[in-house]
């Protein structure tokens, strides 16, 4: 029988693409330890790699000598992870809508779109350079009228 | 059916050359950049080409694909070509939707209706 005891990790790790793969093995796999669904899994691996990228080209402007801290939780309900780096921080604010008019036809931008549609909890710290995102298990996210009118 | 890279093959339907990723998740930039350089071969090969995408492997991708697309669709229009999405799996469907892309790009249900659907034949 498995355990209810919430699972934990934190890891330290290189500011480069390649490295989000260990950590997000271990969310994931955690995960369908604790029974989340496929649509959970698929959500929350976008989301953190969605973060993790732009933890490391826009927050740490792909220094190798900075590091990416991600730090995650998984218990019966919930998966909550936290992502920071050692940039000097943005404001979500800033970031125009990927959705609307000329922005449509740009090839970046749409990673903070994606985290916040796909997490029930999704936000940045003061400073911006750390955001912290929560998925409830099997529950719809509110207000993705996107999704529902197509 | 030829491999251009491990990355995608490449077919030639009616007209259509149609483009399939082998790869069931698009992650890394290195993997964007290699599908970029792919695609962008194959449409500098076709000239005015009728280009099909067919994603019927794909079940996860990140948001620099989206930006690939978009690419890949500025350069078939250039060109005086068109582009067309296939065989997208529901879950990245969502992700077009959620990014509104489904309003920018031709999406098919399937390869042949895709093909099928460029009027002006070569």
């Amino acid at each position: 029988m498995a355990s209810e005891a919430p699972i934990h990790g934190s890891i330290v790790v290189q500011s480069k693409a390649s490295a989000i793969s260990l950590p997000c093995r271990q969310i994931l796999s955690a995960m369908e330890e604790k029974g989340f669904a496929k649509d959970d899994v698929f959500a929350v691996h976008l989301a953190v790699e969605e973060a993790f990228v732009n933890a490391v080209k826009h927050g740490n402007k792909m220094d190798p000598l900075k590091t990416v801290t991600v730090d995650y939780t998984v218990d019966e309900e919930k998966v909550e992870i936290a992502i920071e780096d050692q940039g000097v921080g943005f404001d979500p604010q800033s970031i125009p809508d990927p959705r609307v008019g000329e922005n449509l036809y740009r090839p970046e931008g749409r990673g903070l779109l994606l985290m916040s549609a796909y997490m029930h909890v999704f936000e940045y710290n003061e400073r911006g350079n750390g955001v912290h995102m929560v998925r409830y298990k099997d529950r719809p996210i509110a207000g993705r009228s996107d999704v529902a009118a197509g | 059916m030829a491999a251009i890279q491990p990355r995608v093959s490449v077919e030639y339907l009616e007209g259509a050359t149609v483009v399939a990723f082998t790869d069931d998740k698009i992650l890394e930039d290195t993997d964007v950049r290699a599908l970029r350089e792919s695609i962008e071969a194959v449409i500098e090969q076709a000239g005015r080409v009728h280009l099909v995408l067919d994603f019927r492997h794909v079940r996860f991708l990140s948001s620099a694909v989206l930006g690939l697309l978009i690419r890949v669709s500025k350069r078939v229009a250039e060109q005086g070509g068109q582009l067309k999405l296939a065989n997208i799996h529901p879950g990245i469907y969502e992700v077009f939707k959620i990014t509104r892309l489904t309003n920018i790009f031709d999406i098919y249900e399937s390869v042949d209706s895709a093909t099928q659907s460029f009027a002006d034949r070569r």
